[in-house]
């Protein structure tokens, strides 16, 4: 027997406007005679493949490259230009908590229109009713007008209503990483049991770790088009092995500092001594290099690195000061290397930032936040699990015999 | 099976739509209900001193109820009138206002129309419910034209929901589309017999037949005289009436709802 797969994406392109004056106002039209002029841009050309039932689903890609706008399309939020998107079964977006929510209404009355919005008749509200504001963890405030509740307060339980539509086909577009702590937990465990039942997800995410640990297939869109569609794990590391390796420096970084000394350059090393240009791998060593340039002796500096997650999770902070550390004083160029023996992150995309400080930490030279983004791919060890560090620890596992037993 | 809850659903969201903005309206202000009342009374109070004693308009008797009364008059077609300025307000801010949600999730945007037409139609519904009581006290029996004006409110609310659903797409594609609007809502006020009677203005271009006939071609004249028919004088309304307006309700309608179709698949782009 072949299931039918929940969501065929068929031959899909998507065309948008861009308009060269957004202001289209009558006024406009009136002096030039016609509508406001615009040229086309496709945000999706031709992506084809299946969702099978049951299964989870991950899109990923770089910025713009047409993820939320092909889970729009799925949703039938935006009709495809050309081609076709089936979907079997009750669909249900998470692609804004709480879109919809009236501020001056009650909770309760909210939680009634939400409902609606996302498609249940009001029997079907009263009967999940006790459900959804349990979740939400919300019973003391549900008849309080939801603009006194805090925005996370908002946004749990936009999520425990829409969560409770009990979809067949459930579209997320990065709305877990919103939330405390606990509730990305909650979330996490209600997709655990969604999958368990047999629902389909299809979950839009920057995470590689959660995306490898939580899909079966992942489809990898470039610029609108269909690159590639496979199993979580190959897709992942095929896509962080083409992020351009070895670092690449962001755009938008900021800096900072009263500029005696400057951080000329920041470059991540390999074994072989080499500038990384190829992927780092878990487990394999690495040397972060700072390149810096005093134009004034300066006394007793501290150099730091920073890491951060994508999702700006803090990883690690280090410092010379951390070890003691005080050069007397620096002036000209030099170089200041922290070296890792064995890189314990696991794979995914991080940012480093550096900086360069007096002896208290509390002036700085030079700051360069986000000054190098760069890719760790799958090596030793390998956790399916994901997440952002190894322990880097081993496993004994002591089995006693059964005639040992007491 | 399917179609069925699919109706049903969809039935729900837009009963909850019109109690959103029914509650969302009155919610926000310690009288609540009593504005929807006190509104239309405060303009009543200000036409019947201005129009009545400074202009001195005088209003036909009512025939045959014997009515004579100018704040009478002027509410029944006052009230009726701001169904349609309000509805042709409230539609271009139906989308406009909801961009969000139109973004966000999907379902027939046709309904968040619907349910600003319906919150203003019911909000109507309230206030001749008053203006009935009001009239009974003053000895008019209207107890037995009430079903008809209900079968008229419910005419008119289609017609204005045509016009809504119109101005609601358009007002995506021009977002400058309410000044427009402002201006032409204020001829039409006043090419509408509202505070004089339309005796008046057909004496008055008895020899430009080409303005009569507009004048006389104007829905809101015919509905304006259905409801005074219905109300004030307590007689049936004409036939040509009835027809002229049932005519304009499947025109507008018909014209609303083609346009907004077209246009809705891009609404979630263009917002
Ligand atoms: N309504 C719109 N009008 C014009 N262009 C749009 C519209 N919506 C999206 N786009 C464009 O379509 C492209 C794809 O956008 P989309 O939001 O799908 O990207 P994405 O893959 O979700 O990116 P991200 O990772 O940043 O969320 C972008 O270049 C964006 O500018
Ligand atoms: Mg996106």
């Amino acid at each position: 027997m072949t299931t039918q797969p929940a969501v065929e994406v068929e031959d899909v392109s998507k065309r948008f406007r861009l308009y060269h004056d957004r202001n289209q106002s009558l006024k406009a039209a009136a002096m030039r005679g016609r509508r406001a002029r615009y040229e086309e841009f496709w945000a999706l050309k031709q992506v084809s493949f299946e969702v099978a039932e049951g299964s989870t689903f991950g899109l990923i890609g770089e910025n713009g490259s047409g993820k939320s706008t092909l889970l729009k399309c799925m949703a039938q939020i935006l009709r495809p230009d050309a081609g076709a998107v089936r979907t079997r079964g009750k669909v249900s977006a998470l692609l804004e908590l709480g879109a919809g929510f009236h501020p001056e209404l009650s909770g309760r009355d909210n939680v009634f229109l939400n409902g609606a919005i996302l498609g249940l008749s009001r029997k079907e509200v009263q009967e999940r009713f006790d459900d959804i504001v349990g979740f939400a963890g919300l019973e003391r405030f549900i008849d309080t007008p939801v603009k006194n509740y805090s925005s996370g307060m908002y946004v749990r339980l936009g999520f425990s209503v829409a969560i409770n539509v009990e979809p067949d086909v459930l579209l997320v577009d990065e709305v877990l990483a919103v939330g405390d702590e606990q509730f990305q937990r909650r979330c996490a465990e209600k997709f655990t049991e969604l999958r368990a039942d047999g629902r389909t997800i299809v979950v839009v995410s920057h995470s590689m770790g959660s995306m490898q640990s939580m899909c079966d297939q992942v489809a990898w869109l470039d610029h609108g088009e269909l690159k590639a569609v496979g199993p979580a794990h190959d897709m992942v590391d095929a896509y962080l092995g083409s992020v351009q390796m070895g670092g690449v420096p962001v755009g938008d970084t900021a800096r900072w500092g009263s500029g005696e000394a400057r951080i000329e350059r920041v470059e991540l090393i390999g074994a072989d001594g080499a500038p990384i240009d190829g992927s780092i791998r878990t487990g394999d060593p690495v040397t972060f290099r700072l390149c810096y340039k005093a134009d004034q002796p300066i006394e007793r500096p501290t150099f730091g690195f920073a890491l951060h997650t994508l999702d700006g999770v803090h990883v690690t902070g280090p410092r010379t000061a951390d070890q003691g550390l005080f050069p007397d004083v620096i002036l000209g160029e030099g170089t200041v290397e922290l070296v890792v023996d064995r890189l314990l992150l696991l794979p995914g995309t991080y940012d480093l930032s550096c900086a360069l400080h007096d002896s208290a930490g509390l002036h700085p030279y030079d700051a360069r936040n986000r000054a190098l983004r760069f890719n760790v791919v799958p090596g030793a060890p390998h956790e399916g699990m994901g997440g952002i560090t190894s322990l880097g620890g081993e496993w004994h596992v002591d089995v006693l015999d059964a005639e040992r037993r007491p | 099976m399917a179609a069925l809850d699919l109706f049903r659903s969809q039935r729900d969201l837009f009963v909850n739509l019109t109690l959103r903005e029914l509650r969302g309206k009155y919610k926000r202000s310690v009288l609540g209900w009593a504005w929807s009342l006190l509104n239309p009374l405060a303009t009543m109070v200000i036409f019947s001193v201005v129009f009545r004693y400074f202009l001195k308009i005088d209003v036909p008797v009512g025939d045959p109820s014997g009515l004579h009364v100018f704040a009478f008059y002027l509410l029944c077609a006052l009230l009726p009138w701001n169904l349609l300025a309000n509805g042709m307000t409230g539609g271009m801010g139906a989308l406009l206002g909801n961009a969000n949600l139109i973004k966000k999730v999907f379902f027939p945007r046709s309904l968040l129309v619907g349910a600003n037409t319906a919150s203003l139609s019911v909000s109507l519904l309230i206030e001749l419910g008053v203006l009935a009581a009001a009239l009974l006290v003053a000895g008019n029996m209207v107890l037995p034209w009430l079903p008809a004006v209900l079968a008229v409110v419910a005419v008119q609310a289609l017609f204005v929901l045509g016009v809504a659903l119109l101005l609601a797409v358009t007002a995506v594609y021009f977002r400058d589309l309410e000044h427009l609007v402002g201006i032409v809502l204020q001829l039409w006020f006043y090419a509408t017999p509202i505070i004089y009677p339309a005796s008046f203005a057909i004496d008055a271009l008895r020899d430009k037949p080409l303005l009569r006939w507009l004048y006389e071609a104007n829905p809101m004249t015919r509905f304006a005289s259905i409801y005074r028919d219905l109300l004030y004088h307590l007689r049936g309304p004409e036939l040509v009436d009835v027809a002229a307006v049932v005519g304009w309700t499947v025109v507008v309608l018909g014209i609303g709802a083609f346009t907004f179709h077209r246009l809705e698949p891009r609404l979630a782009e263009e917002l």
